[in-house]
């Protein structure tokens, strides 16, 4: 059907690129999708993308850390099994607890640094086996594709884009 | 979008490249076949790695005992080997976060590699405590894992234990935040791939990374916030590994200014072996562009500045050894007890090499040189590797009472197992720079308008970076808006 047909517009620079995002942008057009080879500063602005979340979630998944910690820690040592190890307070977590410094700041780095990564992997939707979604190879060499959705206006869409810079434009058929 | 940089500053990526140079110079070590010179390193490599590997299995299979350690030099060489290693790793992980989050530019070039010697260095790290184990099946009685012995749990208040957890954190975080930073790299090389083989080990290596707007954005900021990780947990991690010996009662060791003394320790050979190797890597990989001369001298500056910081430490330690007045302190690894002693020439090789042969660098000639930087670099990683040996043997030679001073002798086994590690640093090191992108590609193309010689001149003529719009059946107007 018509909703299906995008066109790809290609750039080989990414100055021009924003610019082209932004004018495109200036003509209230949806931008689906823009593929580059490296991250261009400022054009989730120019595109309207929300700002990411994921440094929020790092730090949460520190707190987790931070927690499992102190509780290992008060389990193991305190409750379950305690030990005189060189006279060290063994009947309160918190009188014990200088002992635990080092073994809480490195489960709270582990817990933000692991679980982070993992967000962003499957937010991003990237893991091993999972195919390539980006339409061209040259997008991660040296060129830049904004793809627009087509609705009956291929014409003008083509006209906006060739003035803006694209070295390329191309309408496809989605799926 | 300017990306104003002051023309004073020297170009980071030299010649006119464009995006696609980049992408073609990065890529042709992993395209082409290797050279001779390649095999013959690796060949040599894996000689001593298949015989430190030997030298394991006899350990394992005979016992500690076929190595030096005798009833008060309980270890030696090992956790010598195991420092020395971890504070190699140290560089990488400098490299990669903390300049990052001084927004060094000139990180990007080296940073790939950097952190590909710390992963590396790490594993050769981590071999040690497992081997020193004897039993190394049971190593997993370092983690705390419910039991049958009673469930007895580790112990929370050794530093021994804080180092596992430190260790492997570090060697976790480091290993994710590489390859994370490899993604868009593979992806570059699978989208290139022309061999079908290639392309599905680099499609699977590159977990489909596609280069989306949005995955640039989490990218960077992901980036961002493991460099904020990075920072602390590499501070920690040598920070750590000196409570082992700080946290003792042993003069020598009993040194509140250890962890600051061994961080600096650990940067300083850090950036030693990333000089040692990037001297060789820039040469045959032909890279010389983007590893540029200003690069080995900015990591010349860092090692000046790091090994100032352990002469001071050094300084420190011999002066209130020789403060105190007690006479167990004149057998520290730092005093004249040991610099006349039987040990004398361990010390002086500590002084010679690790504070003397640096101050080289304070000429800018030398500094600037590669070859004088790569033999100054050989000289740290030999001289600070005597520096774990004389904190550990010397020390430990001299207890307080005289019926207990005894040598150490290494045993070849001693030896094979620190050559195997070598061997088996230098073979992972050697299969990386034939497979991956030894330079992290889509980084250096982000800094190309902004440090490019070729830019940077064009800017310095009043040129500006974005190029005309040239519009098909239209006159251009260059430079519209």
């Amino acid at each position: 059907m018509e909703s299906s047909k995008v066109i790809h517009a290609f750039y080989n620079d990414d100055e021009v690129l924003v610019d082209a995002v932004k004018a495109v942008k200036a003509e209230h057009l949806h931008i689906e999708e823009v593929f580059c080879p490296f991250p261009v500063h400022g054009l989730d602005k120019a595109m309207g993308l929300a700002p990411t979340r994921l440094a929020i979630t790092a730090f949460l998944y520190g707190v987790t850390g931070l927690s499992f910690a102190i509780w290992m820690t008060n389990y193991m040592m305190i409750q379950d099994w305690p030990q005189d190890i060189g006279g060290k307070p063994n009947f309160s977590w918190f009188t014990n607890m200088p002992a635990f410094v080092p073994i809480m700041f490195e489960l709270t780095v582990f817990f933000a640094a692991h679980l982070m990564v993992i967000t962003f992997y499957m937010r991003s939707r990237l893991w091993p086996f999972k195919g390539a979604e980006n339409p061209d190879p040259r997008t991660t060499d040296d060129h830049f594709l904004m793809e627009i959705p087509v609705h009956n206006n291929e014409a003008e869409i083509t006209a906006l884009l060739s003035k803006t810079g694209a070295v390329e434009i191309n309408v496809v058929d989605k799926h | 979008m300017s990306h104003y940089e002051a023309p004073i500053r020297e170009p980071l990526v030299l010649g006119d490249k464009s995006y696609h140079d980049i992408t073609e110079d990065i890529a042709k070590p992993i395209e082409g076949t290797a050279n001779k010179n390649w095999h013959i390193a690796f060949y040599i490599s894996l000689a001593a790695m298949l015989w430190g590997f030997g030298c394991i299995f006899y350990t394992v299979g005979t016992g500690i005992g076929v190595w030096g350690l005798n009833k008060n030099i309980g270890w030696a060489w090992d956790i010598t080997n195991f420092v020395w290693w971890v504070g190699i790793g140290h560089a990488g992980t400098l490299i990669s976060a903390v300049l990052l989050l001084f927004r060094q530019k000139w990180r990007m070039a080296i940073n790939r590699s950097a952190e590909a010697m710390t992963i590396f260095a790490v594993f050769q790290a981590g071999l040690f405590p497992i081997i020193h184990m004897g039993r190394p099946w049971n190593g997993y009685w370092v983690l705390p894992l419910p039991n049958q012995f009673g469930s007895l749990w580790v112990n929370f208040n050794s530093p021994l234990l804080w180092d596992v957890f430190a260790i492997s954190t570090y060697l976790s975080v480091s290993l994710v935040f590489w390859w994370t930073g490899l993604l868009p790299d593979f992806a570059m090389i699978r989208d290139r791939a022309v061999k079908p083989f290639q392309k599905k080990i680099y499609a699977l290596l590159s977990f489909g990374w596609s280069g989306r707007a949005k995955d640039w954005q989490r990218f960077e900021e992901v980036s961002l916030v493991l460099a904020g990780l990075a920072t602390p947990l590499v501070l920690s991690v040598h920070t750590i590994v000196s409570m082992d010996f700080a946290t003792s009662i042993n003069p020598g060791w009993h040194s509140t200014i250890f962890p600051p003394y061994f961080v600096a320790g650990a940067i300083f050979s850090g950036f030693a072996m990333v000089q040692t190797l990037l001297g060789i890597m820039r040469k045959v990989t032909n890279l010389e562009d983007y590893i540029t001369r200003m690069h080995i001298e900015y990591m010349n500056i860092v090692i000046i500045l790091t090994g100032g910081i352990v002469a001071v430490a050094y300084a420190t330690e011999f002066f209130i050894a020789w403060y105190t007045g007690s006479p167990y302190e004149n057998y520290t690894y730092l005093s004249v007890g040991a610099a006349t002693g039987p040990y004398a020439w361990a010390f002086w090789s500590l002084i010679i090499f690790n504070i003397i042969t640096p101050q080289l660098l304070w000429f800018k000639k030398i500094r600037r040189s590669f070859i004088w930087t790569f033999i100054i670099s050989i000289a740290i990683n030999i001289g600070m590797w005597f520096e774990r040996f004389d904190i550990i043997a010397i020390v430990l030679s001299k207890g307080h009472l005289p019926s207990t001073w005894w040598r150490f002798e290494p045993t070849f086994v001693d030896v094979g197992i620190f050559v195997g590690t070598i061997g088996f640093f230098f073979v992972l090191f050697l299969l990386y720079a034939r497979t991956f992108p030894v330079i992290a590609q889509a980084e250096v193309k982000t800094i190309l308008k902004s440090s490019g010689e070729f830019y940077k001149k064009r800017r310095n003529q009043g040129i500006p970076t974005k190029p005309a719009i040239n519009v098909a059946g239209e006159s251009d107007k260059s430079n519209k808006e």
